[in-house]
């Protein structure tokens, strides 16, 4: 119990955990889109974000990015590599869909297949990068942790009150929200985004005015796997490392974060992913950083217990939020 | 389908056949399990894991495929009877597993503040015997802890919240040094009483053939007790809430309190297991928990066949055996996992041996599903 630490340097650990906090936001907004449209926790989502840090990796390695390049060079990897994330996990989240879902769901089966289906998916994308790849390609693929080129280097930008902002902590924050604001316009200003919430409001109904049902479900998918997309460049920016067994964690949290702001609530999502990051930094000053990943379990069975619905309510069609 | 309607045939069968029939096939199939460790007659004997250079000691594998299935037994009663994902099963096992090795061994921190405490005498420990009801315990009442509060919601956050519980009970048992004695863990777990035989103890490391005989008596012995449970109100009631939960709240099947029931047996019985695992490695350390773990043991089930006794112990018997016998590919073998859970769950989702309630209830929602769809 050190809360001296904690109150000594606030306003670095909240920056801290706020830089955090972003990356478990845009994960959750996977979870949430998923659940609002679906009803389904999406399992493999966890991996679709890990296979984002693979794609950034190799796109770094493929055109040979390494720290220390100009100005605009930087500037062109940053944004190969996040197109690269996006499309990589996009594309996993529209496979997993395609392969673990879609069958289950023209047999009708029950909610609890669909869980297993995809903690199948998610065990086999897992060992894809730990154990199929390793045997075909070699390193980097592996159980090892793996270091990406910090293509972009952390330089402090400016002081706040004695507080550094550097480049990376800026672009992360920035980045995360402005992508949010986005998502967020989409679905409630444009066509496709009102068949989003229509079918998450009422399938049956939306189906009978025109909606279609199977185009929504990808479109969801492919949008949440895009924002893991942009999360795994963030989060490799920031982290400068990825693993094959990355996504466990980030996802159980995100998964959390998605469940305190409150599922299918797409602003829920940035208040949950702020909360917790913030949660987690103080609490691992507070007790010890061994004890960063039980917070986020904590924190859900406490939300679970006593607001089970989120802070913020759930719904992605109901409250147009 | 054909394959379920033959499925099928064989149960109808043995239902159909004499009371002895079934007395006598089911007494020579408990013989031939407890032969199992000798087997030696040769088209049997290529079953046997020791035999090929790579191969492992066979009675341990016995022993682990058994233990295995008490652990699919239990977890049947969570997932296939009362539809239950619980992805945090082998936080169970650990606790069991934890709970012999704190009270049991000699050298646990536990047993040592308790023994200074009370000014026991040195090497002083509860007994095996007592460790039994105190693993079984601790499983229980972690499971109602645990499910409490989450089994009031939607069925999904249960699986979210269990598989966060796993990782959380092999962290703490990592992180608390003055505890659980860390990533260390606990040696001296003490083993099952018995007379000394070739100057040796009667559970010993070297003779795995009677922790393999003591384990087959347990299983049977529970498989027994879930059976009459299954038969009983009490299962009726997982069933009706399977299969339509409000449905059943309508008819007066307290939704919650049966759902807590089948989580807290479930979890007792896999303390049971863990309990056998720990005394019989003689050691408890918390890398032996992964996460990993649990995900095989609900594969076990969902594979072998949810709501099905004989399926779940099929498919604990295929995933401890398989592995075992084809050592050589163990770096494949979460991989293979992951493969068999979606091809088994996409093409035939009631698993491999369904029971045959759960098989018709397939089918109907599959019927409901192509009907919408042809509606529209």
């Amino acid at each position: 119990m050190d809360f001296d630490a904690l109150i000594s340097g606030l306003d670095r650990h909240t920056l801290d955990g706020i830089t955090r906090g972003s990356i478990y936001a845009l994960v959750a907004l996977g979870y949430t889109m998923v659940y609002g449209v679906m009803k389904l926790i999406n399992f493999a989502h966890s991996e679709v974000f890990m296979v984002g840090t693979w794609a950034v990796l190799g796109t770094y390695t493929a055109i040979g990015a390494t720290a220390g390049m100009g100005v605009g060079m930087v500037i062109a990897a940053t944004l190969l590599a996040l197109l690269a994330a996006m499309l990589a996990s996009a594309g996993t989240a529209l496979a997993v869909e395609r392969i673990a879902y879609r069958p289950l769901r023209k047999k009708g089966a029950p909610p609890l297949i669909f869980l297993i289906t995809g903690i199948g998916c998610s065990i086999v994308l897992v060992e894809t990068f730990g154990q199929v790849l390793r045997v075909i390609f070699g390193p980097p693929f592996g159980r090892v942790t793996v270091n990406i080129p910090s293509v972009l280097e952390t330089t402090t930008l400016f002081e706040i009150g004695g507080l550094n902002i550097t480049n990376t902590r800026l672009l992360i924050i920035v980045g995360a929200i402005a992508m949010m604001f986005a998502l967020d316009t989409f679905v409630n200003k444009s066509r496709l985004g009102r068949g989003v919430r229509a079918v998450a409001q009422d399938p049956d109904t939306a189906s009978l005015m025109g909606v279609n049902q199977e185009r929504v479900i990808m479109l969801v998918f492919v949008l949440g796997g895009a924002m893991a997309g942009v999360a795994a460049l963030l989060y490799s920016i920031q982290y400068d490392i990825t693993k094959f067994d990355i996504g466990f964690f980030i996802g159980l949290k995100a998964f959390t974060a998605a469940v305190l702001g409150g599922i299918g609530n797409l602003r829920g999502a940035l208040v949950g992913g702020l909360f917790l990051g913030i949660a987690e930094v103080y609490a691992s000053i507070i007790w010890s950083s061994e004890w960063t990943n039980v917070t986020a379990f904590v924190v859900l069975v406490i939300i679970l217990m006593f607001r089970p619905t989120g802070l913020l309510g759930e719904s992605l069609g109901k409250a147009r939020a | 389908m054909s394959q379920i309607t033959s499925a099928l045939r064989i149960g109808d069968r043995w239902d159909h056949a004499p009371k002895a029939v079934r007395w006598v096939a089911l007494l020579l199939l408990v013989a031939f399990a407890y032969y199992l460790p000798y087997l030696n007659i040769l088209p049997f004997a290529y079953v046997r894991t020791d035999l090929t250079s790579s191969g492992s000691d066979w009675a341990s594998v016995l022993f682990l495929v058994v233990v295995y299935m008490i652990v699919a037994v239990g977890l049947n009663v969570v997932i296939g009877l009362a539809g239950l994902l619980d992805l945090g099963y082998v936080g169970f096992y650990a606790l069991g597993a934890y709970s012999i090795a704190l009270f049991g061994s000699p050298s646990s921190p536990v047993t040592q503040l308790i023994a200074d405490r009370f000014g026991l005498s040195e090497g002083w420990a509860v007994p095996f015997a007592f460790c039994i009801p105190i693993a079984i315990l601790m499983a229980l009442v972690a499971g109602v802890i645990l499910g409490a509060p989450t089994l009031r919601l939607r069925g999904d956050y249960l699986a979210i919240v269990t598989l966060g519980f796993g990782e959380i009970i092999r962290i703490t048992a990592r992180n608390v040094d003055g505890v659980t004695g860390g990533a260390a863990g606990i040696t001296n777990v003490p083993t099952p009483p018995g007379p000394e035989i070739d100057g040796r103890a009667f559970f010993n490391t070297i003779d795995a053939e009677r922790w393999y005989w003591l384990a087959l008596t347990i299983l049977i012995l529970i498989i027994f007790l879930a059976r009459r449970l299954e038969n009983s109100r009490v299962g009726r009631a997982w069933l009706a809430i399977r299969e339509d939960e409000d449905a059943a709240a309508v008819m007066g099947v307290a939704g919650f309190k049966f759902k807590l029931w089948a989580f807290a047996i479930g979890a007792s019985l896999g303390g049971l297991a863990g309990l056998l695992f720990g005394s019989k490695q003689q050691y408890v350390e918390p890398n032996a928990f992964m996460v990993q773990l649990s995900f095989l043991f609900v594969a076990m089930v969902v594979i072998g066949g949810s709501g099905n006794i004989v399926g779940a112990l099929l498919g604990a018997f295929l995933l401890t055996y398989l592995p075992e016998r084809f050592r050589e590919f163990v770096d494949w073998r979460p991989f293979a996992f992951g493969v068999a859970m979606v091809a088994v769950m996409v093409l035939r989702p009631q698993g491999l041996v369904p029971s045959r309630r759960r098989a018709r209830e397939f089918e109907d929602r599959k019927q409901e599903a192509e009907e919408a769809a042809a509606d529209v």
